[in-house]
């Protein structure tokens, strides 16, 4: 889609409003709804769907009325800076919709958390991405390894970038990085950066042949969209590593098959063939982890497993096993936990023998 | 041990020679603050109370709609000579000396009948209390209207407490009736919360029937008749038994012209039958026909302690003249322009025999900026010793919370509370009439009342705020309009002036529809919560 589509796009959205209020008609705005009510488990492709209800944002709704205007804003704003054929932050976008509105003490948008919710409104309306509305979010996920990509132009060798790897970009669509040469085996996908940097350090990709990511947490979109293309295009497998409690899990279902809030971008960014390589709390008995570097479930955390156990996606016997043993067992435990073994016992001795015994949970 | 505190032994004899009877005039003297003369300040509003209240309580008793004028003028540093006019039917001779020259002199401390001054110290007080800060005497004017004046110039003798008359002239040919009273005190003047203008404003709005002019030492201030009657002219009334006590039970025993028990108790009491009679001495062992005068003191005890054993009528209320809802809310309407004004008055009821009746008003926003208490007792205000009063304790007794009123004790909002009671006899705390007594019954009474109108201003501020809020939801569709016209105008071009009329003209077609909506929601929302009344 050119930028000419998508400004077409917008326009669209706002011609439609207009028709509206010029017969006189409260306007509305249609939107795909982006909640547990309206998406569904695909079986087919393993991802997360988007349904088809749609919800109406219009002016003379009040709880709405607040809300339309902020829509039609973001859109303008938009419009103008792929006008003016530029690209800006998610940030910025915000300062450059709010302001006070005239007459009044209350500003168009009061906090980020306001804007930002828009944007995936706008993109899920349009079915546009953000990086086509020229919007981009901070850098937050790392790699390296034996990858040599293309970036706007310059080419970059993730295999030589010292102790920090490769920034990944907030687009990561291919019209701005191209893969051009990779000589790994498989994807690490590490939950944590502390434990990427030990991996790193260790030089464990050159080791094991392999390309190290990190999320740093809960992966943002454009982190997303690298293990999807890497997986998609050079076919290969992704490994997810990390903690062994609910909220660990949790990012290692995102990134496999994507999330109700985004669920209208996880054929982009959703991963169905990731699999799930540690840790998990049948670790303990099996690599011997001292019992006392687990950490005790909280009541959040029980809570959270349970729900996870009536999950679609976390159906498989595996997880189910997993789960009700981490009931059992009642703790939890990070990936530094490890670390009781040995500082490198991580890279030596548990991914390795991990590995070559294909030991992943689906 | 010094030498001046060695004790010297005194005989009863020698002590006895000491004890002399002091007159109710040399007892002022020392105690000026029973009588509210405490100081400079409150001496000043004390003489108008007392004043005025005399002005009022004449008129109305001749059922005149009175028209008082007042004057404080300064002569001299913190001297002030104080002229209080009212238009009343006048005094005729022979009373004018022992009305303002006599203290506990009056027609009001003997019979039951509502009126204002009740003791008989009022007048004769201040005119004391000149002769005794400044030493001049009071002059009196009084026509009883047939082209006669008296002129009298008095002080009152402390010791034998008898009126001094020090010129007596009568003066012919003006044709007026009323009295007027000059007399020259000292004092302070001040414009604060319990002053004579807060008094004559208190006033001026418990007896909108009257028209009072006040010349201030700054200047003019009229209070000016908002209703053209009188309320209804109160009925005197006999003693009702379970107000009395055994000293007034003995008294009357003593007084009474009736010859046997029977007769006594039947004649000289409210609401007593030949069988109650007979039932009370039956309960006292005492023989009904036997003589009043023949009764001993042991007797008289059984007989008050078998009164409260006997069921007796409740005695009959038109002793009382209540202001009615209608002169409440035009006294308080007149004063401070409230934005919403509401009363009650509560069927008359009965504290130890006495009757009583309490009306409230409450008057919300205006000219009104915060909340306050008036306090009246047959429509006197009280300015002092809030803290003792029933009336003080009721309204910290309302929970203001539950009508929508923020605030402890007293409500967080623009509003005057007015509680008035009347009854033939205020219980009230000192002799200086500044507090009612807390009798249960009473601080019940005006809980009632103040909560039934509480509720009825709980009920019109919920209708202002319901009004409010819909007036809001309004504002929230014409406050995005312009906002979203910049942006459809970013999005598509067209004019934003333009977009923002049309998206204007859209609100105002489907405003009343949806202020329908949201007015039946509210009301579904705000239904006022009715409470019980005998909590």
């Amino acid at each position: 889609m050119n930028e000419k589509e998508v400004i077409g796009k917008l326009s669209g959205l706002g011609n439609k409003v207009l028709k509206d209020i010029k017969s006189v008609k409260d306007p509305d705005i249609q939107l795909p709804v982006r909640a547990l009510s309206n998406i569904y488990f695909d079986e087919k492709s393993k991802l997360i769907k988007l349904g088809d209800k749609t919800s109406h944002r219009s002016y003379m709704n009040i709880a709405h009325t607040r809300k339309f205007m902020q829509t039609l804003l973001v859109a303008a704003e938009c419009k103008k800076i792929i006008d003016q054929n530029v690209s800006t932050s998610i940030r910025d976008l915000y300062y450059a919709v709010k302001h006070t509105i005239p007459g009044t003490k209350e500003n168009t948008f009061e906090e980020q958390s306001e804007s930002d919710p828009i944007i995936e409104d706008i993109e899920a309306t349009l079915n546009t991405l953000r990086e086509q509305l020229h919007l981009q979010a901070d850098r937050k996920g790392y790699i390296a390894g034996s990858l040599v990509i293309n970036d706007t132009g310059d080419e970059i060798d993730c295999g030589k970038m010292g102790s920090s790897g490769w920034a990944i970009p907030s687009n990561a669509e291919p019209d701005v990085i191209k893969f051009k040469k990779c000589d790994a085996e498989y994807v690490l996908m590490v939950e944590k950066d502390a434990v990427w940097q030990r991996l790193n350090q260790d030089k464990f990709w050159q080791k094991q042949n392999c390309l190290i990511i990190t999320g740093k947490g809960q992966p943002a979109r454009g982190t997303r969209r690298i293990v999807n293309r890497l997986h998609k295009e050079l076919n290969l497998p992704i490994y997810v590593l990390t903690d062994a409690d609910p909220w660990g899990y949790y990012i290692y279902s995102v990134l496999k098959q994507g999330s109700i809030n985004l669920s209208f971008l996880s054929d982009r960014i959703g991963t169905p063939k990731a699999k799930f390589i540690g840790l998990t709390t049948m670790d303990v008995e099996k690599f011997g982890i001292p019992k006392n570097v687990t950490i005790r479930l909280t009541e959040g955390d029980k809570k959270r497993t349970v729900e996870m156990l009536n999950y679609v996606w976390f159906k498989p016997k595996e997880w189910q096993d997993e789960l009700k043993n981490m009931m059992k067992v009642g703790y939890k435990l990070e990936l530094e936990a490890l670390s009781a073994k040995g500082i490198k016992y991580i890279s030596e001795k548990y991914l390795p023998e991990k590995i070559n015994n294909k030991e992943f949970l689906p | 041990m010094t030498e001046e505190s060695v004790v010297n032994e005194k005989s009863a004899e020698h002590m006895a020679k000491d004890h002399r009877e002091i007159s109710i005039s040399q007892f002022f003297e020392k105690n000026r603050h029973l009588l509210g003369y405490d100081n400079k300040i409150k001496a000043l509003l004390t003489i108008i109370k007392e004043g005025v209240d005399n002005a009022l309580d004449a008129t109305e008793e001749a059922r005149i709609l009175p028209d008082i004028y007042i004057k404080i003028e300064e002569i001299d540093k913190e001297t002030y000579r104080i002229v209080i006019r009212d238009n009343g039917p006048g005094i005729i001779r022979a009373q004018i000396s022992k009305i303002f020259g006599k203290l506990l002199y009056g027609s009001k401390f003997h019979r039951l009948r509502q009126s204002r001054g009740q003791q008989g110290i009022g007048i004769s007080g201040a005119v004391l209390y000149a002769q005794l800060t400044t030493g001049e005497s009071t002059k009196i004017l009084t026509s009883t209207g047939k082209g006669k004046t008296h002129k009298i110039e008095m002080k009152i003798d402390v010791k034998t407490n008898e009126p001094k008359i020090l010129k007596d002239e009568v003066i012919d040919g003006k044709e007026w009736k009323g009295t007027q009273i000059t007399i020259v005190v000292e004092g302070i003047y001040r414009e604060h919360k319990q002053s004579v203008i807060e008094y004559l404003k208190q006033t001026a709005i418990s007896n909108p029937f009257a028209n009072i002019t006040f010349d201030s030492p700054n200047g003019r201030v009229e209070f000016k008749r908002a209703v053209d009657h009188l309320p209804k002219e109160p009925k005197e009334i006999k003693p009702h038994l379970y107000g009395i006590e055994v000293g007034i039970m003995t008294r009357m025993l003593q007084e009474t012209k009736g010859r046997s028990i029977l007769g006594f108790l039947t004649t000289e009491f409210s609401r007593v039958g030949k069988k109650s009679a007979e039932d009370i001495c039956k309960k006292a062992g005492i023989d009904d026909k036997i003589s009043p005068k023949k009764i001993e003191h042991s007797q008289i005890v059984e007989m008050v302690k078998a009164i409260k054993e006997v069921k007796l009528s409740r005695p009959p209320t038109d002793c009382l003249s209540p202001l009615t809802q209608e002169l409440v809310e035009a006294g308080l309407s007149k004063e401070l322009n409230p934005e919403f004004v509401t009363s009650i008055s509560r069927p008359p009821t009965v504290y130890r025999g006495w009757p009583f009746q309490i009306e409230v008003g409450i008057a919300y926003g205006g000219s009104i900026k915060e909340a306050s208490v008036m306090r009246l007792a047959n429509r006197v205000p009280l300015l002092y010793q809030s803290g003792d009063c029933a009336i003080s304790k009721a309204v910290a007794g309302v929970d203001w919370k539950r009508y929508g009123l923020s605030g402890d004790k007293i409500p967080d909002a623009p509003v005057t509370i007015f509680v008035h009671m009347s009854s033939v006899w205020v219980p009230f705390t000192s002799e200086s009439k500044e507090a009612i007594a807390s009798y249960t019954t009473i601080i019940k009474e005006i809980k009632l009342a103040l909560q039934d109108c509480a509720r009825k201003l709980s009920i019109y501020l919920s209708g202002i705020r319901k009004a409010e809020r819909i007036a809001e939801k309004r504002r929230i569709y014409e406050k995005y309009a312009h906002e979203t016209a910049v942006a459809l105008n970013e999005l598509t071009g067209d004019e934003k002036e333009k977009i923002e009329k049309a998206i204007l003209k859209i609100v105002e077609e489907k405003w009343g529809e949806i202020e329908q909506e949201l007015i039946e929601e509210n009301d579904k929302e705000t239904g006022v919560e009715k409470e019980d009344e005998n909590k």
